[in-house]
Protein backbone atom coordinates (compact mmCIF):
# COMPACT_ATOMS: atom_id res chain seq x y z
CA UNK A 1 0.00 0.00 0.00
CA UNK A 2 2.59 2.48 0.99
CA UNK A 3 4.68 1.73 -2.50
CA UNK A 4 1.55 2.03 -4.30
CA UNK A 5 0.83 5.54 -2.17
CA UNK A 6 4.59 6.75 -3.40
CA UNK A 7 4.52 5.35 -6.65
CA UNK A 8 1.39 7.66 -7.15
CA UNK A 9 2.72 10.50 -5.84
CA UNK A 10 5.15 10.21 -8.64
CA UNK A 11 2.10 9.60 -11.02
CA UNK A 12 0.50 12.94 -9.59
CA UNK A 13 4.07 14.71 -9.81
CA UNK A 14 4.22 14.40 -13.56
CA UNK A 15 0.79 15.18 -14.34
CA UNK A 16 0.81 18.02 -11.89
CA UNK A 17 3.39 20.40 -11.11
CA UNK A 18 2.23 21.63 -8.15
CA UNK A 19 3.10 18.51 -6.69
CA UNK A 20 6.04 18.30 -4.19
CA UNK A 21 7.50 15.60 -2.13
CA UNK A 22 8.86 15.82 1.66
CA UNK A 23 10.08 12.73 3.77
CA UNK A 24 12.41 13.00 7.07
CA UNK A 25 14.46 10.60 6.55
CA UNK A 26 13.25 7.34 4.92
CA UNK A 27 14.87 4.85 3.87
CA UNK A 28 17.72 4.27 1.54
CA UNK A 29 16.80 4.36 -2.20
CA UNK A 30 12.95 5.37 -1.11
CA UNK A 31 11.60 7.96 -4.18
CA UNK A 32 15.05 7.66 -5.62
CA UNK A 33 12.67 7.65 -8.92
CA UNK A 34 11.12 10.66 -8.07
CA UNK A 35 14.20 12.29 -6.91
CA UNK A 36 15.79 11.74 -10.01
CA UNK A 37 13.03 12.99 -12.50
CA UNK A 38 11.97 15.94 -10.28
CA UNK A 39 15.02 17.32 -7.79
CA UNK A 40 13.79 20.39 -7.27
CA UNK A 41 10.39 18.80 -6.11
CA UNK A 42 12.24 16.37 -3.72
CA UNK A 43 12.53 17.38 0.02
CA UNK A 44 14.25 14.99 2.29
CA UNK A 45 14.33 17.08 5.39
CA UNK A 46 16.03 15.06 8.05
CA UNK A 47 14.40 13.91 11.43
CA UNK A 48 12.69 17.39 12.71
CA UNK A 49 8.87 16.34 11.53
CA UNK A 50 7.87 19.43 13.69
CA UNK A 51 9.62 21.96 10.63
CA UNK A 52 8.71 19.40 7.91
CA UNK A 53 5.11 19.93 8.75
CA UNK A 54 5.41 23.72 9.12
CA UNK A 55 7.26 23.99 6.09
CA UNK A 56 4.72 21.46 4.01
CA UNK A 57 2.59 24.30 4.76
CA UNK A 58 4.72 27.32 3.63
CA UNK A 59 5.04 25.36 0.77
CA UNK A 60 1.31 24.69 0.27
CA UNK A 61 0.85 28.33 0.76
CA UNK A 62 2.70 29.13 -2.25
CA UNK A 63 0.31 26.82 -4.20
CA UNK A 64 2.24 23.57 -3.87
CA UNK A 65 0.59 19.86 -3.26
CA UNK A 66 2.50 18.42 -0.70
CA UNK A 67 2.89 14.40 -0.33
CA UNK A 68 4.48 13.99 3.37
CA UNK A 69 5.71 10.86 4.27
CA UNK A 70 7.40 9.43 7.58
CA UNK A 71 6.23 6.85 10.41
CA UNK A 72 2.44 7.35 11.60
CA UNK A 73 3.96 7.81 15.09
CA UNK A 74 6.31 10.65 14.07
CA UNK A 75 4.13 12.35 12.18
CA UNK A 76 1.04 12.54 14.12
CA UNK A 77 2.59 13.04 17.76
CA UNK A 78 5.61 15.57 17.91
CA UNK A 79 4.46 17.56 15.01
CA UNK A 80 0.42 17.97 16.08
CA UNK A 81 0.94 21.17 17.25
CA UNK A 82 2.16 21.86 13.45
CA UNK A 83 -0.61 19.53 12.48
CA UNK A 84 -3.28 21.90 14.03
CA UNK A 85 -2.26 25.67 13.25
CA UNK A 86 -0.10 25.14 10.08
CA UNK A 87 -2.15 22.37 8.17
CA UNK A 88 -5.62 23.15 9.73
CA UNK A 89 -5.75 26.38 10.51
CA UNK A 90 -4.67 27.57 7.02
CA UNK A 91 -6.23 24.82 5.28
CA UNK A 92 -3.15 23.77 3.73
CA UNK A 93 -2.90 21.28 0.57
CA UNK A 94 -1.13 18.64 2.64
CA UNK A 95 -1.56 15.55 2.29
CA UNK A 96 0.65 13.10 5.36
CA UNK A 97 1.35 9.26 3.92
CA UNK A 98 1.44 8.14 7.55
CA UNK A 99 3.27 4.64 7.41
CA UNK A 100 2.68 1.98 9.63
CA UNK A 101 -0.56 2.63 10.87
CA UNK A 102 -1.89 0.57 14.07
CA UNK A 103 0.55 -2.14 15.15
CA UNK A 104 1.95 -2.87 11.71
CA UNK A 105 5.71 -2.12 13.62
CA UNK A 106 4.89 -4.33 16.29
CA UNK A 107 8.50 -5.72 16.87
CA UNK A 108 9.52 -1.99 17.51
CA UNK A 109 7.20 -1.02 20.02
CA UNK A 110 4.70 1.39 21.70
CA UNK A 111 7.45 4.52 20.32
CA UNK A 112 6.23 3.12 16.64
CA UNK A 113 2.56 2.05 17.22
CA UNK A 114 0.22 4.36 15.63
CA UNK A 115 -2.73 3.39 17.80
CA UNK A 116 -4.47 6.48 18.93
CA UNK A 117 -3.63 8.40 15.87
CA UNK A 118 -7.27 8.48 14.11
CA UNK A 119 -8.67 9.57 17.36
CA UNK A 120 -6.66 13.19 17.75
CA UNK A 121 -6.56 14.01 14.33
CA UNK A 122 -10.72 13.04 13.73
CA UNK A 123 -10.82 15.87 16.44
CA UNK A 124 -9.27 18.52 14.53
CA UNK A 125 -11.27 21.17 11.90
CA UNK A 126 -10.92 21.20 8.71
CA UNK A 127 -8.66 17.66 8.51
CA UNK A 128 -10.24 14.66 6.36
CA UNK A 129 -9.20 10.94 7.85
CA UNK A 130 -8.43 8.49 5.14
CA UNK A 131 -8.09 4.59 5.64
CA UNK A 132 -8.05 2.26 2.65
CA UNK A 133 -8.57 -0.84 2.73
CA UNK A 134 -5.78 -2.43 -0.21
CA UNK A 135 -3.18 -0.82 -2.32
CA UNK A 136 -5.38 -0.88 -5.32
CA UNK A 137 -8.10 1.31 -3.34
CA UNK A 138 -5.03 3.56 -2.57
CA UNK A 139 -4.32 3.48 -6.28
CA UNK A 140 -8.15 4.90 -6.73
CA UNK A 141 -7.84 7.51 -4.40
CA UNK A 142 -4.91 8.87 -4.62
CA UNK A 143 -5.69 11.16 -7.62
CA UNK A 144 -8.95 12.63 -5.61
CA UNK A 145 -6.42 13.81 -3.11
CA UNK A 146 -5.23 16.43 -6.14
CA UNK A 147 -7.53 18.97 -5.50
CA UNK A 148 -9.30 17.94 -2.50
CA UNK A 149 -9.54 21.03 -0.45
CA UNK A 150 -7.30 21.39 3.16
CA UNK A 151 -4.90 18.83 4.51
CA UNK A 152 -5.75 14.92 4.61
CA UNK A 153 -4.14 12.10 6.72
CA UNK A 154 -3.64 8.96 4.83
CA UNK A 155 -3.39 5.64 6.82
CA UNK A 156 -1.30 3.14 5.24
CA UNK A 157 -1.57 -0.45 6.31
CA UNK A 158 1.48 -3.04 6.31
CA UNK A 159 1.53 -3.77 2.18
CA UNK A 160 0.74 -6.46 0.75
CA UNK A 161 -2.66 -6.14 2.27
CA UNK A 162 -5.39 -8.46 0.46
CA UNK A 163 -7.37 -6.49 -2.16
CA UNK A 164 -10.65 -6.83 -0.78
CA UNK A 165 -12.08 -3.31 -2.67
CA UNK A 166 -13.97 -3.73 -6.08
CA UNK A 167 -11.98 -2.30 -8.12
CA UNK A 168 -14.97 -1.19 -10.78
CA UNK A 169 -16.41 0.91 -8.04
CA UNK A 170 -14.60 4.27 -8.21
CA UNK A 171 -13.87 5.95 -4.60
CA UNK A 172 -14.63 9.17 -3.39
CA UNK A 173 -13.98 11.02 -0.42
CA UNK A 174 -16.65 10.73 2.34
CA UNK A 175 -18.22 7.93 0.67
CA UNK A 176 -18.93 4.21 2.32
CA UNK A 177 -18.72 1.27 0.69
CA UNK A 178 -20.61 -1.72 1.35
CA UNK A 179 -18.60 -5.05 1.36
CA UNK A 180 -20.56 -7.56 1.79
CA UNK A 181 -24.47 -7.81 2.63
CA UNK A 182 -25.85 -8.79 5.54
CA UNK A 183 -29.03 -8.02 8.01
CA UNK A 184 -28.66 -9.80 10.98
CA UNK A 185 -25.35 -8.11 12.16
CA UNK A 186 -23.07 -5.28 10.45
CA UNK A 187 -19.45 -5.10 10.99
CA UNK A 188 -18.05 -1.48 10.11
CA UNK A 189 -14.29 -1.81 9.73
CA UNK A 190 -12.35 1.28 8.39
CA UNK A 191 -8.48 0.32 6.62
CA UNK A 192 -6.97 -2.88 6.77
CA UNK A 193 -9.39 -4.81 9.54
CA UNK A 194 -11.78 -5.21 6.24
CA UNK A 195 -10.07 -8.33 5.77
CA UNK A 196 -10.25 -9.46 9.10
CA UNK A 197 -14.29 -8.21 9.20
CA UNK A 198 -14.99 -9.98 6.29
CA UNK A 199 -13.58 -13.52 7.45
CA UNK A 200 -15.60 -12.99 10.11
CA UNK A 201 -19.12 -12.72 8.51
CA UNK A 202 -18.11 -16.09 6.70
CA UNK A 203 -17.57 -17.68 9.82
CA UNK A 204 -20.76 -15.91 11.25
CA UNK A 205 -22.75 -16.39 8.13
CA UNK A 206 -22.05 -19.77 8.50
CA UNK A 207 -23.71 -19.75 11.72
CA UNK A 208 -26.71 -18.98 10.37
CA UNK A 209 -26.14 -15.05 11.40
CA UNK A 210 -26.04 -13.68 8.06
CA UNK A 211 -23.61 -10.57 8.91
CA UNK A 212 -22.69 -7.67 6.69
CA UNK A 213 -19.58 -5.76 6.33
CA UNK A 214 -19.18 -1.69 5.85
CA UNK A 215 -15.53 -0.42 4.81
CA UNK A 216 -15.75 3.10 5.90
CA UNK A 217 -12.08 4.37 4.45
CA UNK A 218 -13.32 7.60 5.00
CA UNK A 219 -13.46 8.44 8.96
CA UNK A 220 -13.74 12.31 8.35
CA UNK A 221 -15.64 13.81 7.28
CA UNK A 222 -17.96 10.73 8.16
CA UNK A 223 -21.49 9.90 6.19
CA UNK A 224 -23.37 9.86 9.15
CA UNK A 225 -26.68 9.60 7.14
CA UNK A 226 -25.29 7.48 4.63
CA UNK A 227 -23.89 5.02 8.29
CA UNK A 228 -27.26 5.27 9.60
CA UNK A 229 -29.09 4.36 6.48
CA UNK A 230 -26.75 0.90 6.76
CA UNK A 231 -27.11 0.33 9.75
CA UNK A 232 -31.04 0.50 10.74
CA UNK A 233 -31.73 -2.10 9.15
CA UNK A 234 -29.31 -4.08 11.47
CA UNK A 235 -30.30 -5.48 15.00
CA UNK A 236 -26.80 -5.06 16.02
CA UNK A 237 -23.70 -3.39 14.72
CA UNK A 238 -19.99 -3.68 15.42
CA UNK A 239 -17.10 -1.75 15.15
CA UNK A 240 -13.71 -3.06 14.25
CA UNK A 241 -10.29 -0.72 13.79
CA UNK A 242 -6.52 -1.49 14.27
CA UNK A 243 -6.80 1.13 16.92
CA UNK A 244 -7.60 2.00 20.74
CA UNK A 245 -11.45 1.65 20.78
CA UNK A 246 -11.52 5.49 21.86
CA UNK A 247 -11.92 8.27 19.67
CA UNK A 248 -11.26 6.16 16.57
CA UNK A 249 -13.84 4.52 14.37
CA UNK A 250 -15.92 2.99 16.95
CA UNK A 251 -16.71 6.05 18.81
CA UNK A 252 -17.36 7.42 15.78
CA UNK A 253 -19.80 5.30 14.93
CA UNK A 254 -20.90 5.44 18.50
CA UNK A 255 -21.49 9.35 18.32
CA UNK A 256 -24.30 8.73 15.45
CA UNK A 257 -25.95 5.79 16.84
CA UNK A 258 -26.37 7.52 19.90
CA UNK A 259 -27.81 10.68 18.57
CA UNK A 260 -30.25 8.72 16.23
CA UNK A 261 -31.86 6.98 19.33
CA UNK A 262 -30.53 3.78 19.05
CA UNK A 263 -31.63 1.89 21.99
CA UNK A 264 -32.06 -1.05 23.29
CA UNK A 265 -33.19 -3.87 22.21
CA UNK A 266 -30.51 -2.81 19.72
CA UNK A 267 -27.40 -3.72 19.81
CA UNK A 268 -23.62 -2.02 19.30
CA UNK A 269 -19.81 -3.19 20.26
CA UNK A 270 -16.39 -1.53 19.78
CA UNK A 271 -13.45 -4.00 18.61
CA UNK A 272 -10.17 -2.18 19.16
CA UNK A 273 -7.19 -1.99 20.59
CA UNK A 274 -7.15 -2.19 24.76
CA UNK A 275 -6.57 1.31 26.54
CA UNK A 276 -3.17 0.25 27.36
CA UNK A 277 0.34 0.21 25.04
CA UNK A 278 1.01 -2.86 23.68
CA UNK A 279 3.45 -4.96 25.70
CA UNK A 280 4.36 -7.34 23.47
CA UNK A 281 6.34 -7.67 20.05
CA UNK A 282 5.98 -10.60 17.59
CA UNK A 283 4.20 -9.51 14.55
CA UNK A 284 1.03 -7.25 13.56
CA UNK A 285 -0.64 -10.53 13.49
CA UNK A 286 0.52 -12.12 16.77
CA UNK A 287 -0.44 -8.95 18.25
CA UNK A 288 -3.71 -8.46 16.44
CA UNK A 289 -4.13 -12.28 17.96
CA UNK A 290 -3.07 -11.43 21.09
CA UNK A 291 -5.84 -8.77 21.63
CA UNK A 292 -8.45 -11.40 19.62
CA UNK A 293 -9.10 -8.94 16.76
CA UNK A 294 -8.80 -12.44 14.57
CA UNK A 295 -11.38 -13.34 12.45
CA UNK A 296 -12.48 -15.94 14.90
CA UNK A 297 -12.28 -14.12 17.92
CA UNK A 298 -14.37 -11.16 16.23
CA UNK A 299 -16.94 -13.73 15.13
CA UNK A 300 -16.70 -14.75 18.85
CA UNK A 301 -17.48 -11.56 20.54
CA UNK A 302 -20.36 -10.85 17.71
CA UNK A 303 -22.16 -13.77 18.22
CA UNK A 304 -21.76 -13.43 21.81
CA UNK A 305 -23.46 -10.14 20.99
CA UNK A 306 -26.39 -11.50 19.04
CA UNK A 307 -27.03 -14.71 21.03
CA UNK A 308 -26.10 -13.68 24.45
CA UNK A 309 -26.68 -17.87 25.29
CA UNK A 310 -24.74 -18.98 22.31
CA UNK A 311 -20.96 -19.79 21.37
CA UNK A 312 -19.00 -20.00 18.40
CA UNK A 313 -20.31 -24.13 17.41
CA UNK A 314 -18.25 -24.68 14.97
CA UNK A 315 -15.02 -23.04 15.12
CA UNK A 316 -11.92 -23.96 13.32
CA UNK B 1 25.71 48.99 10.67
CA UNK B 2 26.43 46.40 13.65
CA UNK B 3 27.11 46.70 17.19
CA UNK B 4 29.06 44.46 19.51
CA UNK B 5 26.80 41.31 20.57
CA UNK B 6 27.82 42.26 24.28
CA UNK B 7 25.95 45.74 23.88
CA UNK B 8 22.46 45.77 24.01
CA UNK B 9 22.24 49.13 21.74
CA UNK B 10 19.33 50.77 24.60
CA UNK B 11 21.55 53.94 25.93
CA UNK B 12 22.76 54.76 22.14
CA UNK B 13 19.05 54.49 20.60
CA UNK B 14 18.35 57.99 18.70
CA UNK B 15 15.28 59.37 20.04
CA UNK B 16 12.25 58.47 18.46
CA UNK B 17 10.95 60.46 15.68
CA UNK B 18 7.55 61.75 14.92
CA UNK B 19 6.55 58.78 12.91
CA UNK B 20 7.45 56.14 15.46
CA UNK B 21 5.46 57.91 17.68
CA UNK B 22 2.25 58.38 15.74
CA UNK B 23 2.87 54.47 15.10
CA UNK B 24 3.21 54.09 18.59
CA UNK B 25 -0.20 56.08 19.11
CA UNK B 26 -1.46 53.74 17.17
CA UNK B 27 -0.69 51.04 18.93
CA UNK B 28 -1.78 52.67 22.12
CA UNK B 29 -5.17 53.24 20.78
CA UNK B 30 -5.94 49.72 19.60
CA UNK B 31 -4.83 48.28 22.63
CA UNK B 32 -7.04 50.67 24.48
CA UNK B 33 -9.87 49.40 22.20
CA UNK B 34 -9.51 45.89 22.69
CA UNK B 35 -9.10 46.60 26.41
CA UNK B 36 -6.19 44.22 26.51
CA UNK B 37 -2.87 43.22 24.30
CA UNK B 38 0.96 42.27 24.39
CA UNK B 39 1.66 45.70 24.28
CA UNK B 40 5.50 45.39 25.55
CA UNK B 41 6.23 43.04 22.66
CA UNK B 42 4.15 45.20 19.96
CA UNK B 43 6.40 48.74 21.27
CA UNK B 44 9.81 46.60 20.79
CA UNK B 45 8.72 45.48 17.21
CA UNK B 46 8.20 49.40 15.76
CA UNK B 47 10.90 50.11 14.07
CA UNK B 48 11.91 46.71 12.63
CA UNK B 49 8.56 46.89 11.21
CA UNK B 50 8.47 50.59 10.17
CA UNK B 51 12.28 49.94 8.26
CA UNK B 52 10.40 47.00 6.88
CA UNK B 53 7.47 48.22 5.00
CA UNK B 54 9.17 51.84 4.52
CA UNK B 55 11.49 51.02 2.95
CA UNK B 56 12.24 46.95 2.29
CA UNK B 57 9.56 44.97 1.43
CA UNK B 58 7.62 44.93 -1.99
CA UNK B 59 3.78 45.03 -1.70
CA UNK B 60 0.88 46.46 -2.62
CA UNK B 61 -1.94 47.17 -0.50
CA UNK B 62 -4.63 46.86 -3.01
CA UNK B 63 -3.70 43.45 -3.94
CA UNK B 64 -2.46 41.17 -0.64
CA UNK B 65 -1.93 38.28 -2.37
CA UNK B 66 -0.10 39.96 -5.57
CA UNK B 67 2.59 36.70 -6.29
CA UNK B 68 5.75 39.03 -7.05
CA UNK B 69 5.11 40.28 -2.98
CA UNK B 70 7.51 39.86 -0.76
CA UNK B 71 6.53 37.74 2.20
CA UNK B 72 6.51 39.26 5.58
CA UNK B 73 5.62 36.09 8.91
CA UNK B 74 5.03 37.80 12.08
CA UNK B 75 6.37 34.67 13.67
CA UNK B 76 6.08 36.30 17.46
CA UNK B 77 2.26 36.55 16.66
CA UNK B 78 1.66 38.31 20.03
CA UNK B 79 3.38 41.31 18.06
CA UNK B 80 0.51 41.87 16.59
CA UNK B 81 -1.03 45.27 17.80
CA UNK B 82 2.50 46.84 15.91
CA UNK B 83 1.77 44.51 12.39
CA UNK B 84 -2.24 45.85 12.93
CA UNK B 85 -0.69 49.64 12.96
CA UNK B 86 1.58 49.28 10.30
CA UNK B 87 -0.82 47.35 7.98
CA UNK B 88 -3.49 50.39 8.23
CA UNK B 89 -0.90 53.08 7.94
CA UNK B 90 -0.30 51.70 4.56
CA UNK B 91 -3.55 50.84 3.96
CA UNK B 92 -4.48 47.38 3.51
CA UNK B 93 -7.46 48.17 5.87
CA UNK B 94 -9.53 50.81 6.69
CA UNK B 95 -8.10 52.46 10.28
CA UNK B 96 -11.55 52.12 11.89
CA UNK B 97 -10.71 47.93 11.97
CA UNK B 98 -8.37 48.90 14.50
CA UNK B 99 -11.03 49.60 17.04
CA UNK B 100 -12.19 46.41 16.96
CA UNK B 101 -9.22 44.61 18.13
CA UNK B 102 -10.32 41.53 20.06
CA UNK B 103 -13.71 42.46 20.02
CA UNK B 104 -16.59 39.90 19.12
CA UNK B 105 -17.22 40.44 14.93
CA UNK B 106 -13.70 42.31 14.35
CA UNK B 107 -10.83 40.63 12.15
CA UNK B 108 -7.96 41.72 14.24
CA UNK B 109 -7.41 38.75 17.03
CA UNK B 110 -5.01 38.96 19.75
CA UNK B 111 -2.83 36.69 17.49
CA UNK B 112 -3.13 37.64 13.62
CA UNK B 113 -4.69 35.35 11.62
CA UNK B 114 -4.34 34.58 7.50
CA UNK B 115 -7.81 34.77 5.49
CA UNK B 116 -8.38 37.13 8.03
CA UNK B 117 -6.56 40.29 7.65
CA UNK B 118 -5.02 41.28 4.23
CA UNK B 119 -0.88 41.66 4.54
CA UNK B 120 -1.10 38.72 7.11
CA UNK B 121 0.81 35.92 5.39
CA UNK B 122 0.73 33.34 8.37
CA UNK B 123 -1.55 32.55 11.39
CA UNK B 124 0.78 32.75 14.47
CA UNK B 125 0.35 32.92 18.23
CA UNK B 126 2.20 29.78 19.20
CA UNK B 127 5.44 29.98 18.98
CA UNK B 128 8.34 28.41 16.91
CA UNK B 129 6.10 28.09 13.70
CA UNK B 130 6.83 30.82 11.43
CA UNK B 131 10.37 29.99 10.85
CA UNK B 132 9.43 26.32 9.14
CA UNK B 133 6.92 27.98 7.37
CA UNK B 134 8.72 30.82 5.93
CA UNK B 135 11.25 28.20 4.84
CA UNK B 136 8.62 26.38 2.66
CA UNK B 137 7.64 29.55 1.11
CA UNK B 138 11.30 30.29 0.17
CA UNK B 139 11.59 27.06 -1.04
CA UNK B 140 8.56 27.49 -3.14
CA UNK B 141 9.27 31.09 -4.52
CA UNK B 142 13.14 29.70 -5.58
CA UNK B 143 11.54 26.83 -7.25
CA UNK B 144 8.59 29.05 -8.83
CA UNK B 145 11.73 31.25 -10.19
CA UNK B 146 9.51 34.16 -8.56
CA UNK B 147 12.22 36.82 -7.14
CA UNK B 148 9.92 37.87 -4.39
CA UNK B 149 11.58 37.51 -0.64
CA UNK B 150 10.76 36.42 2.85
CA UNK B 151 10.76 38.07 5.84
CA UNK B 152 10.08 36.03 9.13
CA UNK B 153 9.99 38.61 12.30
CA UNK B 154 10.22 36.34 15.14
CA UNK B 155 11.37 36.84 19.16
CA UNK B 156 14.20 35.69 21.64
CA UNK B 157 11.17 34.15 23.61
CA UNK B 158 11.09 31.58 20.32
CA UNK B 159 14.53 31.04 20.78
CA UNK B 160 13.29 28.69 23.54
CA UNK B 161 11.88 26.37 20.83
CA UNK B 162 13.38 23.55 19.36
CA UNK B 163 11.47 23.57 15.75
CA UNK B 164 13.01 26.97 16.01
CA UNK B 165 16.41 25.80 15.61
CA UNK B 166 14.81 22.56 13.23
CA UNK B 167 14.26 25.08 10.98
CA UNK B 168 17.50 27.30 11.09
CA UNK B 169 19.46 23.88 10.00
CA UNK B 170 17.03 23.57 6.73
CA UNK B 171 17.34 26.97 5.76
CA UNK B 172 20.48 26.95 5.89
CA UNK B 173 20.98 23.18 4.12
CA UNK B 174 18.77 24.34 1.74
CA UNK B 175 21.03 27.82 1.02
CA UNK B 176 17.96 30.22 1.05
CA UNK B 177 19.45 33.39 0.63
CA UNK B 178 15.88 34.07 -0.14
CA UNK B 179 15.07 34.44 3.15
CA UNK B 180 15.89 37.03 6.77
CA UNK B 181 15.19 36.24 10.15
CA UNK B 182 14.84 39.62 12.05
CA UNK B 183 14.81 38.37 15.65
CA UNK B 184 13.60 41.21 18.31
CA UNK B 185 16.22 41.02 20.52
CA UNK B 186 14.73 42.84 23.76
CA UNK B 187 15.95 39.83 26.38
CA UNK B 188 12.26 39.86 27.97
CA UNK B 189 10.18 36.39 27.65
CA UNK B 190 6.80 37.03 29.70
CA UNK B 191 8.33 35.66 33.21
CA UNK B 192 11.65 37.64 33.43
CA UNK B 193 14.55 38.14 31.56
CA UNK B 194 15.72 35.78 28.76
CA UNK B 195 19.05 35.25 30.82
CA UNK B 196 17.12 34.36 34.03
CA UNK B 197 14.98 31.69 32.45
CA UNK B 198 16.43 30.52 30.01
CA UNK B 199 20.11 31.85 28.21
CA UNK B 200 20.29 32.41 24.89
CA UNK B 201 24.58 33.67 24.58
CA UNK B 202 26.11 33.87 22.35
CA UNK B 203 22.82 34.29 20.32
CA UNK B 204 24.64 35.76 17.63
CA UNK B 205 27.26 32.76 17.23
CA UNK B 206 24.40 30.11 17.63
CA UNK B 207 22.74 31.14 14.16
CA UNK B 208 26.40 31.85 13.08
CA UNK B 209 26.83 28.33 13.82
CA UNK B 210 23.35 27.17 12.19
CA UNK B 211 24.83 28.59 8.75
CA UNK B 212 22.94 32.24 8.80
CA UNK B 213 24.71 35.22 7.57
CA UNK B 214 24.53 37.22 10.69
CA UNK B 215 24.21 41.18 11.11
CA UNK B 216 22.93 42.95 14.37
CA UNK B 217 21.89 46.33 14.77
CA UNK B 218 20.10 48.77 17.30
CA UNK B 219 16.24 47.54 16.91
CA UNK B 220 15.41 50.98 17.01
CA UNK B 221 17.77 53.20 15.23
CA UNK B 222 15.81 53.37 12.06
CA UNK B 223 18.90 54.41 9.53
CA UNK B 224 21.20 51.49 11.21
CA UNK B 225 18.45 49.19 10.88
CA UNK B 226 17.97 50.70 7.15
CA UNK B 227 21.24 50.34 6.41
CA UNK B 228 21.62 46.79 7.53
CA UNK B 229 18.84 45.85 5.30
CA UNK B 230 20.03 47.76 1.98
CA UNK B 231 21.97 45.21 1.42
CA UNK B 232 20.14 41.41 1.00
CA UNK B 233 20.71 38.71 0.76
CA UNK B 234 23.78 39.01 3.33
CA UNK B 235 25.58 36.66 1.95
CA UNK B 236 24.64 34.73 -1.15
CA UNK B 237 23.45 31.23 -0.62
CA UNK B 238 22.66 31.71 3.24
CA UNK B 239 19.93 32.57 5.01
CA UNK B 240 20.43 35.90 6.90
CA UNK B 241 19.43 36.90 10.23
CA UNK B 242 19.68 40.32 11.40
CA UNK B 243 19.86 40.62 15.72
CA UNK B 244 17.91 43.48 16.55
CA UNK B 245 18.51 44.90 19.88
CA UNK B 246 15.70 46.43 21.27
CA UNK B 247 13.79 47.45 24.50
CA UNK B 248 10.62 45.75 25.49
CA UNK B 249 7.84 48.77 25.92
CA UNK B 250 10.01 50.87 24.06
CA UNK B 251 8.71 55.04 24.54
CA UNK B 252 7.04 54.49 27.69
CA UNK B 253 9.28 54.52 30.65
CA UNK B 254 7.35 52.63 32.92
CA UNK B 255 6.55 49.84 30.35
CA UNK B 256 10.06 49.61 29.62
CA UNK B 257 11.76 46.04 30.33
CA UNK B 258 8.74 45.64 32.94
CA UNK B 259 7.43 42.08 33.00
CA UNK B 260 4.36 43.15 34.55
CA UNK B 261 3.23 44.30 31.00
CA UNK B 262 4.28 41.49 28.70
CA UNK B 263 0.47 41.11 28.39
CA UNK B 264 -2.48 42.88 29.87
CA UNK B 265 -6.09 42.45 29.89
CA UNK B 266 -8.51 44.62 32.57
CA UNK B 267 -6.59 47.91 31.53
CA UNK B 268 -7.68 50.47 33.95
CA UNK B 269 -8.48 53.80 32.78
CA UNK B 270 -6.04 55.57 34.68
CA UNK B 271 -3.15 53.39 33.01
CA UNK B 272 -4.39 54.13 29.77
CA UNK B 273 -4.17 57.56 30.77
CA UNK B 274 -0.61 57.58 32.26
CA UNK B 275 0.58 55.50 28.78
CA UNK B 276 -0.64 58.14 26.23
CA UNK B 277 1.02 60.79 28.84
CA UNK B 278 4.22 59.24 29.08
CA UNK B 279 4.24 58.71 25.12
CA UNK B 280 4.12 62.01 24.44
Amino acid sequence: MRKMALDMVLELARRDPRVVFMGSDLGAGVMDGFKAEWPERFFMEGISEAHLVGMAAGLALEGKIVYLNTIATFLTRRCFEQIVLDLCLHQAKVRLIASGGGVVYAPLGPTHEAIEDLAILRALPGMTVLAPADATEMARLMPLTLDHPGPIYLRLGKGGDPVITDPGQPFRIGRLFPLKPGRDLLLVTTGTTGKVALDAAALLDAEGLRTGVLHVPTLKPLDAEGLLAAMAPCPAVVTLEEHVRTGGLGSAVAEVLAEAGWTAPKRFLRLGLPDAFPSRYGSQASLMAHFGLTPEGVAGRCLALSRPSAGLRSSP
Amino acid sequence: MTTPASDPGRAASPPLDGRSRALRRQILRTFAAGGRGHLGSALSLVEILRVLYDQVLEFDPARPRWPARDRMILSKGHGCLALYAILADKGFFPEAELWTFCQDGGSLGGHPEFGKVPGVEASTGSLGHGLSIGVGMAAALRMDRNPARVFVLDSDGACDEGSLWEAALSAAQHRLDNLTVLLDYNRMQSYAGTSEVLELEPLADKWRAFGFAVREADGHDVAALGGALAGLPFAPGRPGILVCHTVKGKGIPFLEGNAAWHHRGRVTEAELAALFRELD
